[in-house]
Formats: structure tokens, sequence, C-alpha cells
């Protein structure tokens, strides 16, 4: 027993023990390995997937047409959102009924409702509307023309999608307002800041931490939502890959071709949001978590993992036995 | 205003949530350099009555002044008038107010914390404000905490943060709501420390504590509540160790 005890400055003497083993994680993996291959080997072998016409057309004009005008989508519809969510957040918690029954009518019915109806609607707006002009209400109007000049593919696209995720981006930034402490607007009152310079420096900053993840998911969604826009003739990622399997019936490959840029963007702003969040956590935690970067470098500068350690463990219980 | 008015002066003064009547006619006189103390069982109105003062609370009836100005109101012959937002920040600003909970704005520094206010509400500069958070905190005793987060200062450096904060507007009256009852007892003393200096300076401070023996030693005057009204007044060492009211009695016997 003597020998395991910790003499003073020489540093411990690693235990030794016979770690559990776990058959059934050693079955689980082979179940799982096997599934791999034949998925791989399925990738491989079928060539229905026509892998030379992905890479033939995965750079090609039309396609990286339509995936600029997917990001561009994707941003100006989550900027209404976030925008007009704030507006609509603000409003909501106003005192004056009718300006919070605003709000409250607003997001009712745009949630209420299918976003793809809505772009439908939208898309056929000059049917209920032929003629948009501004004016003074039930007065003059200075400038007027058809709503089909107004009304093209793209602007049903971001009417529909952005006033569509308003009502969501509301919600969100309103629970986020709500999370926090009374005592914090009680606090900047008491030093004579008024209600609105409270809600910008104090309250909206803390309430982001609560906003972002949330607003991360609403991001990566809407790139996928944008999709929908391929109904009314919108020529984003989706659409532009039907446009060229519809002449040349490749209809797998570009769909293929599609969902690997999907998966490119929605990884970047998933990454993306980790920064976000780590920005916004400032305070809330005591040590912030570390980047991908910061933890490789870590590992590297320890001298190694642990799984070392342990196989070393290993070795050394089988000497003894 | 002259140097007799007092700094606060209640008469009458009455607030109810909803039904419930917290404050049931209050008449105090706090004079400028005094430390007032208000003492009581929790639920007494004391921290409401503090939070009238700068009119976080509204009270529905009585008179209540500051520095000889109406708190929230302006008289126009015998008619009330509500001041607008503009108007009761720029009297908030010149009340200091250190809460149970600290209330610090945990996404700032603690020098960013003290610095918010006179740039934001006096549109002092930055520099400048800087240099006076640098000096406060340093007066407070975390002259090595400039860069530090709330939540990784314990809640004695947390609540001297928030004296600084208070103190960066350069008040006439500091409103102080049970400053050490959410601290450990470790830690009540640096907090007490910094109000004793602060006493010292001839800051005119309304305490609400539990600590009677800060009460006895720093106080100028004391007040007793419960149920909404004033059950006895005094110096400090008089009512403290000789209480006249039994209900006064009965309450000191169960804190002491």
């Amino acid at each position: 027993m003597a020998d395991t005890r910790t003499a003073p400055g020489t540093g411990t003497v690693p235990l030794k023990a016979v770690p559990v083993r776990y058959p059934g994680r050693w079955v689980a993996a082979a179940v799982v390995l096997v599934l791999v291959a034949m998925l791989v080997s399925g990738l491989v072998t079928n060539d229905n997937y026509q892998w030379a016409v992905v890479r033939e057309y995965f750079f090609s004009e039309p396609i990286l047409r339509g995936l600029v005008l997917t990001l561009e989508l994707t941003v100006i519809a989550m900027a209404i959102g976030i925008v007009l969510g704030v507006i609509l957040a603000v409003m909501r918690l106003s005192p004056n009924p009718i300006v919070s029954g605003a709000a409250w009518t607003y997001v009712w019915f745009f949630r209420g409702t299918p976003v793809l109806v809505q772009l439908l609607v939208w898309f056929n707006l000059a049917a209920l509307y032929p003629v948009i002009s501004l004016g003074v209400p039930f007065g003059p109007s200075f400038v007027s023309g058809s709503a089909n000049n107004f009304i093209t593919p793209l602007a049903a696209a971001i009417l529909g999608l952005g006033l569509n995720e308003a009502a969501y981006m509301a919600e969100i930034i309103r629970a986020g307002i709500l999370s926090v402490d009374q005592g914090q607007t009680e606090a900047a009152q008491a030093l004579g800041m008024n209600r609105l310079r409270t809600m910008r420096r104090i309250v909206l900053p803390q309430a982001m931490r609560v906003v972002v993840p949330p607003t991360g998911n609403e991001t990566i969604s809407m790139l996928k939502t944008t999709s929908l826009a391929s109904v009314i003739a919108l020529a984003e990622l989706l659409y532009s890959a039907q446009i060229i399997y519809g002449r040349t019936f490749q209809t797998i490959p570009l769909l293929i071709v599609a969902v690997i840029w999907y998966l490119i963007l929605t990884s970047v702003l998933s990454a993306g949001q980790f920064y976000v969040e780590r920005y916004f956590a400032r305070g809330a935690v005591r040590t912030l978590p570390p980047t991908p970067l910061q933890r490789l470098r870590r590992q590297f500068s320890r001298g190694g993992p642990g799984p070392h350690d342990t196989a070393a463990l290993l070795a050394s219980s089988k000497d003894t036995r | 205003m002259t140097a007799d008015t007092p700094m606060v002066k209640a008469e009458d003064v009455r607030k109810s949530f909803g039904l419930v009547e917290v404050l049931r006619g209050i008449d105090l006189q706090v004079e400028r350099g005094e430390v007032f103390c208000l003492i009581g069982p929790s639920g007494s109105g004391k921290s409401t009555f503090l939070r009238c003062i700068n009119h976080l609370e509204k009270i529905n009836g009585g008179r209540l002044s500051v520095d000889g100005e109406l708190v929230g109101y302006r008289q126009k012959g015998d008619r009330l008038y509500e001041l607008r937002e503009k108007e009761v920040c720029a009297k908030r600003a010149e009340i200091g107010m250190v809460f149970q909970h600290f209330n610090l704005f945990p996404h700032k520094t603690a020098l960013a914390n003290v610095m918010e206010a006179p740039i934001q509400v006096k549109g002092e500069n930055k520099a400048d404000a800087a240099d006076r958070g640098r000096r406060l905190l340093e007066q407070v005793g975390l002259g090595d905490k400039f860069d530090a987060y709330p939540r990784q200062l314990s809640g004695g450096q947390q609540q001297r943060v928030a004296i600084a904060r208070a103190l960066a507007m350069e008040p006439k009256l500091m409103l102080f709501d049970e400053p050490t009852s959410a601290l450990d007892p470790e830690l009540v003393g640096e907090v007490l420390d910094v109000m004793r200096g602060l006493a010292r300076a001839g800051m005119t401070m309304v305490v609400v504590t539990h600590e009677m023996g800060f009460a006895r030693e720093v106080g100028d005057a004391v007040v007793f509540m419960d149920g909404g009204v004033i059950i006895e007044s005094g110096k400090p060492r008089e009512m403290l160790t000789d209480p006249q009211h039994e209900r006064t009695r009965s309450f000191l016997s169960k804190v002491l």
C-alpha cells in the first residue's frame, strides 16, 4: 500500500484498475458501421446518382445565380422580419390596447396561415388591388401604378417571406424582452434614463442572449423556406435546378446539387450562430465557451488527449496480471 | 433651495396597490446631511416609501417633496399636474438609489456600469466619465476590478459597484433599499464601511435596513414602521435601546 501513496514532490502514482467492459456498445457500433457501409456503397455503385452530372452542374452559372438569389432572399426577408419583429414586439408590450391589439392581430393572421398560401396571395395581389397608389388616406393620391408592375415574383417572395417572418420574430423578441429582470429597468430609471434609452441600452442587449439562438434557427429555416418561392416561378436555387432538369430529365442529380448547396449554406450559418451567441453571452457566464480553434490549441498544448492515458493504464494493468 | 429646506418632506403620504393600502399616512422629514434609517418588519411599507421618493411608485395621497419640490407633480394654483417623462428623469438623476439585489447591468463591466448614466443621461464625454468611474471604483475599494463583469464579482463587490454607479451621477440624496440583506454575513461589513464613509462625507442618506448596529452607530434619525404607518421615531441611540412602544420593543427583541 505504501507505494500507492503520493510521496511529496514526486507526483501521483497512476491508479491501476481493469476498466468495465461494455459489450453492448461494440454491438451497436458494429450495426451502425454496417449500415454506413451499405449507404456508402450505394452512393458509389448506384449509377442512377449520376455523380458526373452533379459535378457538371454544381458550379454551373444558372445554379450559382439561383444560389445568390436564395441568399439575397434570405437576408432581405430576415432583415424585414427582425426590424418589423422588434416594432411588433414593442407594440405588443405597449399599455395602449389598440396598439397592442394591432400587433396581436398581425401575429395571429400571419402565423395562422401557411406561408405557401401567403406567397400565392402576394403573387396574385394584382387580382385583388389592380392599382396601387400612395397618398392621403381616403384623399388624393400622389403616385399610383399597376400592381402588376410592383408585384414581381421577387417582390411577392420578399413580402410573403418577410411579413410572415416578422410574426415569428415578434414573438421571439417579446419573449426576450420579458426575460430581462424588472430590476434592470428600475435601476436604469433610478439613474434617470428614459424609457426609450432603457430599452435600447439596457433591456434589448440583454434580451439578445435569449433572442439570438431562436433567430439563428429562424435564419436557417428561412434559407430553406425560400425554396417555396419556386412555386411563383422565382429562379432561386431549387427553381434553377428544376428548370435544368425540366429540360434534361436529370432530376435526381440536380436535386442532389441543390441538397449539397443547402447543406453547405446551413452549415456556414450554424457556425456563424455559434460566434454570435458567444458574443452576446458576455457577462452572462463567467467563462465563455471555447471556440473550436481554442479547443484544438488547448488539446495540443496539453501534450495529447486523454485516451492515450487510458491506453497506458490498460497496458500497465495487463502487465501486472 | 435654501439651506434649511428639508431634503425629504412627507405629509400624510398614502399608497395602495389595488385594494391593499401599503402606506397609510406617512409624515416625516429628512434634513440635509442626515442619515435617516427606516426599520420595520417586511411588508411594513418601508421599501415602498423609499421607492416613492424617486417616483418609481406613484403616491395616491398626501404630499411628498424632495429638496422643496413635489415628487412627480407640479402645482399651479391648487391644481396638480403630472410631470412629463423628461422632467421625472431629470429629478431621478439627482437621486441615487441602491437596491437589495444590486441590479447591476450584467452585460457591462464594472467601469461601464458606472459610466453608463453620466454618458447617457448627462451627456458627459467618455474620457471624463471613465476618469470619474475609475476614481469612484477606487474609492469603494475596487481599483483592480474595472474590467470585471458583475457575475465575476462577489455580492459585496457588486453592491459596492452599485454604490459607485449611483454616486457617478453626483446625487444630492442617496436611497438604500436593504443594501446588505442579500449578502453573506461576512460581506456585509465591506458595504457598510463604504456607507459609513459616505455619511462622514456629509451625504444625505435614507436607508431601509435590518442592520441595527449600523443604524445606531451612523444614523441621525430612525423611524420604525409597521402596517404602513410610523409607530415610533427618534434618535437611534435612544429608540433602539429604550423603545417606548410595545410593537417596537417586540420587533427589536427579535432582530437584535
